[in-house]
């Protein structure tokens, strides 16, 4: 590997010094909603969609201030006061905004803002809708604090906080026991990523005596193989647990009882893009281990088929595009696993995934709208002549995951995969069955929400939903089909300084069409046509999910046995181990304790009835023992 | 006449009282033969300080002698009200203190 070019973030001058205001709109929003109490319900909403807004103006100020600059001043620090000063170790909190953390701010404060306005439609009619905005405005700012952290240390609070904020919001509605029990889950699987992200940390500390990206970047080429391929593993485990990667994956689809416009910010533009940022900010890590990068590609390419099955066979529409998910962010990890040549990639399709899924989520949510919470799509069907809107701006992130030609998940996936087929054929292969599967399964999501016969249930009379809802899912729609288009010539050399890439030599024209892609679009092609041949709208589709033998089926729709392998390698044997403590104190500690406690109560019982109020019997037992201790005495004398 | 007559006048003296205050049911009788302990013990310590010929045992039996003042003022004194309400002087009457 070459060494990397370590980029020296140049100080913030004039308005670069309020970058913490980035953070702070938002974090002062939801503590003044969270405040304020009852009073702010008429207006809470207003505000908690208000504030991503202004931080998103800001943000925009600052890209554009970026793209004025020449590449060597991109990299803005702003320090912001010392944190911990413990003997050599200095820690200072600060703020970096560079062309990587830049993107993501305008992916959260932008995408976040549209989710914040389509909540003030969706989230009308709840009680709570003043506490929900607070928790949204809450996830917005830590996500902020995660990216724009210049200093591992600073990120992990920022990692903290999206954790804490994503139970909140997984289990909003907690009177509900899934929902209650899935936030649980979710907080759970995560503190596993989180032990990797924590330790990593404490390595970095004892090996370079900071945890400063700069610190770290410019100590990695002196480290040992051992202390890189740790970190490496370390950082892995993390991304893994905030991006549902296989073997932390099982949260993601029960995080689906959250309200939908926090499936949207948690998929789209917060919390599993975590993961992507790390490994991709880690650069500098994954550069000197060989293996550790392996170990990325390999977690990335199962954890995209891993969500492709799922999202083939469930019937809840939010579940199949929680798979999707789980797919798009495995693709996101294959590319960062794979190095330089990936790292612009992984955030390119990172950032259209940011439109499109959140479109998608947005979609789901207004025809969950117009169908009274129903989510089964064996319920739906018809829907496009009735939701016009929806069904346009939906069908643009269709076509936009699918890849297909000129929408803008054609233009990033088909990158990953060239660059995957570059690493190994096997790799590319199989990302390219991936694209395969999502085209069946997102067909099958189309046909049987919007084409068909219609399956409502009793009672159920979609409409269209209101202008609040639509217009976010507008602008998301149009960004879908264009994003592509807009970011692909321009994304690698943008990102490359700062994520330690080389600019590609010439431009490939936004017509130009390789083999793989080729290739690629007939596996696409031949999965959409399978997917029409089976759930088109001649098509009868059952009212129930019918039965199946198939072992493939039952693996997909039981999650591939994520929760059962989980229950018997972790859970059981864990239960068996405290119920074997609980007997070791209960039977050892406790017995010898409370054992102790009874001899002495049994024996004081007896030996109490000396005391019998016989004033005599007192004195002989004195005049025997002054005697004993007379014998005593004069025995010692003589011996 | 020897120390020795003196220690043994004593010791049987404070056997006597020993005895008398186990196998003794009356309080007064009993009292007077701690009493009689008490005086054996004071003959004891006059007697060996005549012996060392220094005043320190001599002095012990004084403060000896005022203790047993002060117990026959305290002890008669509870003996008669246990009388008073018991219409007994017997110890073994006397013997709700107990487990």
């Amino acid at each position: 590997m070459l060494p990397l070019e370590i980029v020296t973030p140049v100080p913030a001058t004039g308005f670069f010094t309020l970058a913490w205001l980035l953070i702070a709109i938002p974090a002062a929003s939801s503590a003044v909603l969270l405040l304020v109490g009852r009073r702010a319900d008429r207006w809470a909403p207003y505000l908690g969609a208000a504030a991503p807004l202004a931080s998103f103006a800001l943000g925009l100020y600052y890209f554009i201030n970026l793209l004025g600059r020449d590449e060597a001043t991109r990299a803005v620090s702003v320090p912001m006061y010392n944190w911990i000063s413990s003997g050599d170790w200095q820690i200072d909190v600060g703020l970096l905004i560079d062309q990587l953390s830049i993107l993501f701010v305008l992916l959260i404060t932008g995408v976040g803002g549209l989710i914040h306005v389509y909540s003030i439609g969706y989230m009308a009619h709840d009680d709570r809708r003043r506490r929900f905005f607070a928790f949204l405005n809450f996830f917005v700012a830590a996500m902020l604090l995660l990216v724009l952290a210049d200093n591992y240390l600073v990120l992990f609070v920022g990692w903290e906080g999206v954790g804490l904020a994503s139970y909140l919001l997984i289990g909003f509605w907690q009177y509900k026991p899934v929902a209650a029990t899935a936030a649980k889950k979710a907080f759970v699987v995560n503190r596993v990523g989180d032990m990797g992200m924590s330790v990593a940390v404490m390595v970095m500390l004892a090996t370079f005596g900071s945890s400063a990206f700069v610190d770290v970047n410019e100590g990695m080429p002196r480290v040992s193989d051992t202390t890189a391929l740790i970190l490496g593993l370390l950082l892995l485990l993390a991304a893994c647990g905030k991006s549902a990667q296989v073997p932390l994956q099982s949260w993601l689809l029960d995080a689906m009882e959250g309200p939908t416009p926090v499936s949207a910010l948690i998929h789209a533009a917060t919390m599993v893009t975590a993961g992507v940022y790390l490994i991709t900010r880690s650069n500098a890590v994954f550069a000197e281990s060989e293996a550790a990068s392996t170990a990325v590609v390999v977690v990335g390419t199962v954890t995209l088929l891993f969500g492709a099955w799922i999202g083939c066979a469930k019937d809840d529409i939010k579940r199949v595009l929680a798979g999707s998910t789980m797919s798009q962010i495995g693709y996101m990890m294959l590319a960062a696993g794979i190095g330089p040549a990936g790292y612009a990639y992984a955030i390119f399709l990172l950032l259209v995934h940011g439109f499109f899924k959140a479109d998608m989520f947005l979609g789901a949510g207004s025809v969950m709208h117009a169908t009274n919470d129903e989510v089964d799509m064996r319920h739906y069907g018809a829907l496009r002549r009735l939701m016009p809107i929806t069904f346009v701006t939906f069908a643009a992130g269709y076509l936009a995951i699918i890849g297909f030609p000129f929408f803008s998940g054609f233009y990033a996936k088909d990158h990953i995969i060239e660059v995957a087929f570059e690493q190994s054929a096997v790799i590319g292969a199989l990302a390219m069955l991936g694209a395969g599967i999502t085209a069946f399964y997102m067909t099958r999501l189309m046909l049987m929400t919007f084409f068909g016969a219609k399956r409502w249930q009793q009672g159920v009379h979609p409409h269209e939903s209101p202008l609040v809802m639509t217009v976010p899912l507008i602008f998301l729609g149009i960004a879908s089909a264009i994003g592509g288009l807009a970011l692909n010539n321009w994304i690698a050399g943008w990102l490359d300084p700062a994520v330690g890439g080389e600019a590609p030599a010439e431009t490939p024209s936004l017509l130009h069409f390789s083999t793989v892609a080729l290739v690629t679009l007939v596996v696409v092609a031949i999965g959409v046509g399978i997917s029409v041949w089976l759930f088109g709208p001649r098509r009868d589709i059952p009212l129930t999910q019918p039965d199946s033998r198939s072992p493939f089926t039952l693996a997909g729709r039981n999650d591939l046995y994520g929760d059962a392998f989980n229950e018997a390698v972790f859970m059981r044997p864990g239960q068996q181990l405290t119920s074997q403590l609980v007997r070791v104190e209960d039977d050892g500690i406790d017995g010898t304790v409370n054992g102790t406690a009874a001899a002495i109560g049994g024996m004081s019982a007896r030996l109490r009835r000396v005391q019998n109020g016989f004033v005599r019997s007192y004195a002989l037992t004195m005049t025997l023992g002054a005697a004993i201790v007379g014998v005593v005495i004069v025995l010692g004398r003589l011996g | 006449m020897s120390t020795t007559s003196y220690i043994v006048l004593s010791a049987i003296l404070f056997t006597i009282g020993t005895v008398g205050f186990m196998i003794r049911r009356n309080a007064i009788v009993a009292f007077m033969c701690v009493e009689l302990m008490l005086n054996a013990t004071n003959l004891a310590l006059v007697a060996f300080s005549k012996m060392h010929g220094a005043l320190d045992g001599q002095v012990a039996a004084f403060f000896v002698m005022v203790v047993a003042a002060a117990e026959v003022v305290v002890g008669l004194a509870i003996i008669v009200t246990i009388f008073r309400t018991r219409r007994s002087a017997s110890v073994d009457n006397a013997n709700l203190l107990k487990f």
